[in-house]
């Protein structure tokens, strides 16, 4: 596995957010993680990427413990895409992607020609080459998470984390955003993404994981885990999930009956 | 071929051009004054200075250049060259193009210890040494401060420390003002807390020339690092950089840097927050360019008001007067003009 979580109990400083979580992705996977606000999935990820301190349990990277990990080794296997990014300052979209390149680059060193080719390839693998040169403060929304995505692509690394990665987009973009994640985990990336919509799973999860209050409740198959029962206690509306034919796969919507209250 | 921004094309042509703007102010500097000087005499002075021989410039003029501009124009290069360059890593560090190099209390600590030497009737040097003590101190208790608590915005709470250590050393102060004689110590706290190189000499400049320049390595060691600082914390740290031990070395070499140049001029306020806008607009935001292009900028600023200060009229205008009365003005030009992002 290249990621393994065992028994995993989460939090900031003495707070407790979650426990008990046992999950793994593998190269080539994409693991969704479902929940309603608040559950703990960004506590959760936080605590995936080492940024967060575990209060409990196991986190292994391709078999090694993580516990002695410094920053740069976790960026080195694990790139993170986070909701909004806080550049204050007018960098160009290219020097933002370039930024992936820093757990590679010496403390004291700057970029080689090497990385730029990197962040260049990076640039043309998400389609915003034509950005390169704008500053990220002036792109759109969707520019934005292109190109945090791109970045995380300049990282190399072998696993990409993407807290709700398609929230605040529009619907082209969300579609845009889901393809590229299915396509990194047919380059073989393992990939491990938050979302509100269900049916996102199905258009490109291989796994998915249901959260609710600090702790997983269900981890399988889309198909076995996204029924309607589960995501009625999972969210407290009711659920419809049918087979879409024009789509190939399952949709779901809410069905805007009153339901019990959680 | 790669598509690069226009300011990173345009980046080395820009530092020089800035060098040479600074390069003839410091002429202009050096010309200026009640004696005339020729060019000739200042290269005759330096190249007798250099070589050990006879200038055969007029003994007068001579002290005029080499006792008296060289190093006030000396240590006008290196007050403004600190100074904005503080300020730019602090606009970085702290995510804020709002920041100035007194937001953890540098220039208030130093404040402190310059006032409490005056009042205590210390020498010069004393004086100096407490300024340079004091701001480094009260940098120091902030930080600390900022260590003890966690679980929040490790920024936020820097600020909010320096906001509050700043106001107390601040009361202290206005404190000892009200305590000290009004002929003879107010007035010095008075001119002290406006700043000047009105009393500057060579073994001021010889004097802090070392700090600055070891608070230079980190900084430029740390250029392209500094462009990852400028991330939300949590960003920065997933990008794999360790934003706890940048943080403390850029604010230890930033302090430094301030406290050293205000320990010799006196508090001068506005170089530090107004300086590295100019240069984001010149070089972009980038750390490698801003970083030099900040430092000549705000040499040559430094220069410049510090010239006027002593030719405008008849006695010396307080520097802080004419930085704010020249750089609010011009702050308020960029606020009016500048379309977003803080260019």
């Amino acid at each position: 596995m290249m990621l393994q979580a065992t028994d995993l109990a989460f939090g900031y400083g003495r707070v407790k957010v979650g426990q008990g979580v046992t999950l793994s992705v593998d190269r080539g996977e994409v693991l969704c993680l479902l929940g309603p606000n608040g559950c703990g999935k960004t506590t959760l990820f936080k605590t995936l990427l080492g940024l967060l301190p575990r209060q409990g349990g196991s986190l292994e990277l391709n078999g090694k413990d993580t516990s002695t990990f410094s920053r740069a080794q976790f960026a080195r296997h694990i790139a993170y895409v986070p909701q909004a990014t806080g550049t204050y300052f007018p960098f160009s979209v290219f020097d933002v992607v370039l930024m992936g390149r820093a757990s590679r680059i010496d403390t004291f060193a700057s970029p080689t020609m090497a990385d730029r080719a990197i962040t260049q390839e990076a640039l043309a693998a998400l389609g915003i080459g034509h950005l390169a040169a704008r500053p990220f403060t002036d792109i759109s929304g969707g520019e934005k998470q292109m190109t945090l995505i791109a970045r995380a692509l300049a990282q190399e690394p072998e696993l990409i984390v993407m807290d709700e990665p398609t929230a605040s987009l529009d619907f082209g973009n969300q579609a845009r955003v889901l393809s590229r994640i299915s396509s990194f985990a047919g380059s073989g990336m393992a990939v491990v993404i938050s979302t509100h919509d269900p049916s996102h799973a199905f258009a490109c999860a291989s796994r998915v994981a249901l959260m609710r209050a600090g702790t997983l409740v269900a981890i399988g198959k889309p198909a076995d885990v996204l029924t309607p029962q589960s995501l009625q206690a999972l969210y407290g509306v009711g659920v419809a999930v049918a087979y879409l034919e024009q789509a190939g796969r399952h949709v779901c919507t809410p069905t805007l009956t009153e339901r019990t209250a959680r | 071929m790669q598509q690069q921004p226009k300011a990173q094309r345009a980046g080395p042509i820009a530092i020089g051009a800035l060098a040479v703007l600074l390069v003839a102010i410091i002429l202009v500097a050096i010309l200026t004054g009640k004696y005339p000087v020729t060019p000739g005499d200042i290269l005759a002075v330096v190249m007798a200075k250099l070589s050990g021989g006879d200038s055969g410039v007029a003994p007068t003029i001579e002290t005029v250049i080499w006792n008296v501009r060289l190093p006030r124009v000396g240590a006008g290069i290196l007050v403004g060259a600190s100074l904005a360059a503080a300020g730019a890593a602090y606009q970085g560090l702290f995510r804020n193009p709002l920041v100035s190099p007194d937001i953890l209390g540098v220039s208030a600590g130093a404040s402190f210890g310059a006032v409490v030497g005056i009042f205590l009737s210390l020498s010069v040097l004393a004086i100096q040494g407490l300024a340079f003590a004091g701001g480094l101190a009260a940098v120091a208790l902030v930080y600390a401060i900022g260590s003890i608590v966690r679980e929040r915005d490790p920024i936020l709470v820097l600020v909010l420390a320096g906001v509050a250590i700043g106001a107390l050393l601040g009361a202290c102060v206005s404190l000892l003002k009200v305590l000290a004689d009004p002929y003879n110590q107010l007035p010095a706290i008075t001119f002290w807390l406006l700043g000047s190189l009105a009393s500057i000499n060579r073994a001021d400049l010889v004097s802090i020339l070392p700090a600055v320049l070891v608070a230079l390595v980190p900084m430029a060691l740390l250029r392209w690092r500094m462009n990852l600082m400028t991330l939300d914390d949590e960003e920065a740290r997933a990008l794999g950089v360790e934003t706890r031990w940048i943080r403390v070395v850029i604010v230890a070499a930033a302090t430094l840097m301030t406290a050293a140049a205000v320990s010799i001029s006196g508090i001068i306020g506005w170089i530090g927050l107004l300086v590295p806008h100019v240069a984001r607009m010149f070089v972009g935001p980038d750390f490698s360019r801003l970083l030099p292009a900040s430092m000549l900028i705000g040499a040559a600023y430094m220069v410049g008001v510090d010239t006027l200060a002593r030719s405008i009229a008849a006695i010396e205008v307080p520097l802080g007067i004419l930085t704010a009365a020249i750089g609010a003005p011009f702050f308020l030009y960029l606020l009016l003009t500048t379309r977003r992002g803080w260019q």
